[in-house]
C-alpha cells in the first residue's frame, strides 16, 4: 500500500481511498478520483511539482501534497475489468 | 470527419411555432462540455450578463433566438461537476433548479449538455439533474469528435436507461440542434424524466459507481486517448522548452499590449478628442459645453482610450484559454506562485494587470478557491498598470537626468523606470504573502487542475467573448465614471461667483481648490503642495488624470503658464517631492473602475475600502520615506 505521489512517471496504481477534506474529496471524486479507479502517473511539471494524473481519460494535475493524501494500491492485485462495478451492484439488478 | 461531409448547421425554421407553457429553460452542464459554445448558438447575441444576487456568480441569461423561440429565456448554470452543495456554484445552481433564486425565472425544463468524449465521468453530473425531476434533454456534445477517434455511443439505449430523451450534436458546428426546439415543443405538457434507476444522490462514490454501468449498459466505449495534445505537451510542458516557450508567451503578451495595443489606443484617444470638438460649435458656449465636454466627455474618454488595449489583452487571453494553454501555464506558473501563498491560476490575472486591473479582476474568476481568488483580486492594483506610464513619464521626463552608461545601454531614466516597475511587483508579492498568512489564508484548498484537450479556438466563441467584456467596460464607464467625472467638474467649478457676470471661480477657491489646500498639511512632509493635492484628489478617479489636471492648473497659474509642463512642476516641487509621487502612484489605489470591480466581483464595498485604505497608507509611508532620504542626500 502507498500513496499516489509515490508513483513513478508511466506507473499505475488502483484508487483506495482519500484522507482529504469531504469537499475536495468530493471535488476529486467527481473528476474520477474514486475507489477502484485506475490512476497513472503521465508526466510532472517543468518544476517537478505539481504532477499530471491520467483518470478516467482526463488529465488532472494535482500538487505532492494531495497526491500525498490519496492511498493507492499496485494494479497486479485484481483486474480493473473486475473492479469497475461491484457484485452487489450488478446483483441488485 | 472532414467538412465536407458534415451535416449543415441547423437553420431555425422561419415561422416559430406558438409559445406553448413553457417560458424559461435552464442549460446546465459539467465545466469543458462544450456547455458556452452551446448556449451562444442557441441564444445568438442576444444575451444579458449580471450577478446572482448576494453571490460572485455570473448570471448568464438570453432569449433562445438560435433555435427560433424567441418567446423562451434560456438560464445558463455555472459549469459545475455535480450538485453537492460544496462550491458557491453548485449552490447557486441548485437555487435556480428548483426555481427558489430570486430574480430568476422558474425553470420548465433542463437541457443538460455532457461531452460525450468522457461520458462515464460527465453522467455523474446526470444522476442528481434528473433527481430535480423536471423534464431534461440530454445533450451529447462533440459526438462527431468521439466517433473520428473511435469512440461508440447507442443515444437509443442511453435514452432508455436514463428515461429523457438523448440527442447527439455538436456545439461547435451547431448540428443537431434542432433536437431542442423539437424537445421543447412537445414538453408542453410537462413530461416528467423517469430513470430506471438512480444512485443515492450526493454520495461520489455511488454515483460513480451508478455513472460506470449506465455507460457499460449502453456500450459506451470511450474514444482513443488524447495523443495528439499528449504529443503538444511533450513539447509545451518539456523540462526546458517548457519554461522558455512559456516566457516566449509572456513576453508576447507584453509585446502586443505595449507595442501594438498603445498606438492603437493613442489613436483611439485622437477619435474621441476629435469627436469632442466636431461637436463643440453646435453646444451653447458656457457652462453646458464646458460641462458636458471639459467635463463628462473628457473624463468618459480619458478611461474609453483603453478599450482598444483592454480588448486586444482579451483577444490574447481568449485564443490561450480556449486553446487549452492556459491551463498548461498555470501547471509551469505554479512552483512560482505557490512561494507567495497563491496558486498557478493567479499568474494570467496578474500579467494582464501589466494592461489594466479592471480586466485582470474580472480574469480571476478561474480560481475557483474563494480566498485564493480574493487574494489575487487585492494585490491586482499593484501591478505597474498601463495608466501610470503617463505620470512616471511626465516625472521622469521633469527631474530625472538624462544621464546615459555603457554606451548609451542603460539610462539613468530607464533604471528609474524599472524600479517603479520592480517596486509595484514587489508591493504586490508581499501583501500576497501577508494577505495568505494572515485573513485569506486557506489549507484545506488543493489546486486540482484539469488539463483540457488542445483545440483550436473559433472566431465565432472570440468574438462573443471581446463583445461581452466589452460590454461590461462600456457599463462601467457610463456609470461610475460619469457621476464621478461630473462631481469633479461641479467641485471645481463651485461656488459660483456673483459679481458683474456669473463667472466661476478662480480654482484656488472653487470647493476643489480648497480642499486642495484643505489636506495641504498631511501631504506637505510629502513634499507636496496644494496643487499636487488636487492633483492626487482628482486622479482617485483615475491615474492618468493627474496629467491633465497638472495641465489645467499650471495653465491657469498666469506665472507659469508660458512654460512647458516639466518646467512648470519644478516651480514648486524638489527632487524629493517629484521622487515621492512616483512612489506614492506606485502604490496607491487611484482608480474608481478598480474599486468598482473589485466591489462587483467580491459583492461587499468592504475589500475595496480594505484594499483602498491598506494602499493609501502603504504609499504615504512609502512617500515619506523617499522624500526625506532624498532631502538628506540632495539636499
Amino acid at each position: 500500500m502507498s500513496v499516489l505521489s509515490e508513483l513513478n512517471v508511466g506507473e499505475t496504481g488502483v484508487l483506495i481511498a482519500l484522507d482529504l477534506p469531504e469537499s475536495v474529496q468530493n471535488h476529486l471524486m467527481h473528476m474520477g478520483f474514486v475507489p477502484d479507479a485506475l490512476v497513472t502517473a503521465l508526466r510532472r511539471a517543468p518544476a517537478g511539482d505539481p504532477t499530471v494524473y491520467g483518470v478516467d481519460g482526463m488529465e488532472i494535475a494535482l500538487r505532492h501534497e494531495t497526491a500525498g493524501a490519496i492511498r493507492v494500491r499496485s494494479t497486479d492485485t485484481e483486474s480493473p475489468e473486475n473492479t469497475e462495478i461491484p457484485d452487489f451492484l450488478e446483483a441488485a439488478r | 470527419m472532414s467538412e465536407c461531409c458534415a451535416p449543415p448547421a441547423y437553420e431555425p425554421p422561419v415561422n416559430p411555432p406558438p409559445p406553448g407553457e413553457l417560458s424559461a429553460v435552464v442549460l446546465i452542464g459539467p465545466p469543458n462540455s462544450g456547455k458556452s459554445t452551446l448556449f451562444n448558438r442557441l441564444t445568438g447575441l442576444r444575451q444579458k450578463v449580471a450577478n446572482y444576487p448576494g453571490v460572485t456568480v455570473e448570471q448568464h441569461m438570453g432569449l433562445m433566438a438560435g433555435v427560433g423561440r424567441e418567446d423562451l429565456t434560456l438560464i445558463d448554470l455555472p459549469g459545475i461537476y455535480s450538485l453537492s452543495p460544496f462550491s458557491e456554484d453548485a449552490r447557486v445552481s441548485i437555487d435556480v433548479l428548483r426555481g427558489k433564486m430570486p430574480g430568476t425565472p422558474k425553470p420548465d425544463a433542463v437541457l443538460l449538455v455532457l461531452d460525450s468524449l468522457h461520458l462515464t465521468r460527465q453522467l455523474m453530473l446526470a444522476a442528481p439533474v434528473l433527481a430535480v425531476g423536471l423534464p431534461t434533454l440530454i445533450l451529447l456534445n462533440m459526438t462527431d469528435l468521439m466517433e473520428s477517434r473511435g469512440g461508440h455511443i447507442d443515444p437509443l439505449k442511453l435514452a432508455r436507461e436514463l428515461g429523457a430523451p438523448v440527442a447527439q450534436i455538436s456545439a461547435v458546428h451547431g448540428t443537431g440542434l434542432e433536437a431542442v426546439p423539437l424537445f421543447l415543443n412537445q414538453h408542453t405538457q410537462r413530461t416528467v424524466a423517469q430513470p430506471l434507476t438512480l444512485p443515492v444522490i450526493g454520495n461520489a462514490a455511488s454515483t460513480h459507481t451508478w455513472a460506470a454501468q449506465v455507460s457499460r449498459r449502453t456500450g459506451y466505449r470511450a474514444p482513443l486517448s488524447q495523443e495528439n495534445s499528449r504529443r503538444i505537451d511533450n513539447l509545451l510542458l518539456h523540462r526546458i522548452w517548457g519554461p522558455l516557450l512559456f516566457l516566449a508567451v509572456v513576453i508576447g503578451v507584453f509585446e502586443v499590449v505595449f507595442s501594438v495595443g498603445q498606438p492603437l489606443s493613442d489613436g483611439f484617444g485622437d477619435i474621441l478628442a476629435r469627436m469632442g470638438s466636431l461637436v463643440r460649435p453646435f453646444l451653447p458656449a458656457g457652462w453646458i459645453q464646458s460641462l458636458l465636454l471639459d467635463g463628462a466627455w473628457k473624463g468618459i474618454s480619458s478611461v474609453l482610450v483603453f478599450l482598444p488595449q483592454i480588448l486586444l489583452l482579451f483577444l490574447f487571453i481568449g485564443i490561450l484559454e480556449d486553446s487549452g494553454y492556459l491551463a498548461r501555464a498555470a501547471l509551469i506558473a505554479d512552483r512560482v506562485m505557490r512561494t507567495i501563498g497563491l496558486n498557478g491560476k493567479a499568474f494570467i490575472p496578474l500579467l494582464s494587470a501589466y494592461a489594466c486591473a479592471v480586466p485582470a479582476i474580472m480574469a480571476t474568476r478561474t480560481i475557483e478557491n474563494k480566498r485564493d481568488r480574493f487574494a489575487t483580486i487585492l494585490v491586482t492594483p499593484f501591478m505597474t498598470c498601463s495608466a501610470r506610464l503617463p505620470v512616471y513619464m511626465l516625472l521622469i521626463a521633469a527631474f530625472i537626468p538624462n544621464i546615459v552608461w555603457l554606451h548609451g545601454f542603460i539610462g539613468l531614466r530607464t533604471v528609474v523606470m524599472l524600479s517603479l516597475y520592480l517596486a509595484g511587483f514587489v508591493g504586490a508579492m508581499t501583501t500576497a504573502w501577508l494577505l495568505k498568512s494572515s485573513i485569506l489564508k486557506s489549507s484545506d484548498a488543493p489546486f486540482i487542475l484539469e488539463l483540457p484537450q488542445y483545440r483550436m479556438p473559433t472566431v465565432r466563441s472570440l468574438a462573443l467573448r471581446l463583445i461581452d467584456r466589452a460590454k461590461v467596460f462600456l457599463r462601467q464607464a457610463g456609470t461610475v465614471i460619469l457621476c464621478v467625472t461630473l462631481a469633479l467638474w461641479v467641485m471645481a467649478h463651485l461656488p459660483v461667483i456673483h459679481t458683474s457676470t456669473v463667472a466661476a471661480p478662480e480654482l484656488a477657491d472653487s470647493v476643489i481648490g480648497r480642499l486642495g489646500h484643505f489636506i495641504e498639511p498631511a501631504i506637505a512632509p510629502l513634499g507636496f503642495n496644494w496643487k499636487i493635492g488636487i492633483g492626487l484628489l482628482s486622479s482617485v478617479l483615475a491615474r492618468e488624470v493627474m496629467v491633465s489636471t497638472m495641465g489645467t492648473l499650471y495653465g491657469a497659474d498666469p506665472e507659469t503658464q508660458a512654460m512647458h509642463l516639466q518646467t512648470a512642476l519644478h516651480h514648486d516641487m524638489t527632487l524629493g517631492g517629484a521622487l515621492a509621487l512616483m512612489i506614492f502612484f506606485a502604490f496607491a489605489m487611484q482608480c474608481t473602475s478598480t474599486m468598482a470591480v473589485v466591489r462587483r466581483e467580491t459583492n461587499s464595498w468592504k475589500w475595496p475600502a480594505l484594499q483602498f485604505a491598506y494602499m493609501l497608507v502603504l504609499a504615504y509611508a512609502a512617500a515619506f520615506v523617499v522624500n526625506h532620504i532624498a532631502m538628506a542626500i540632495f539636499g
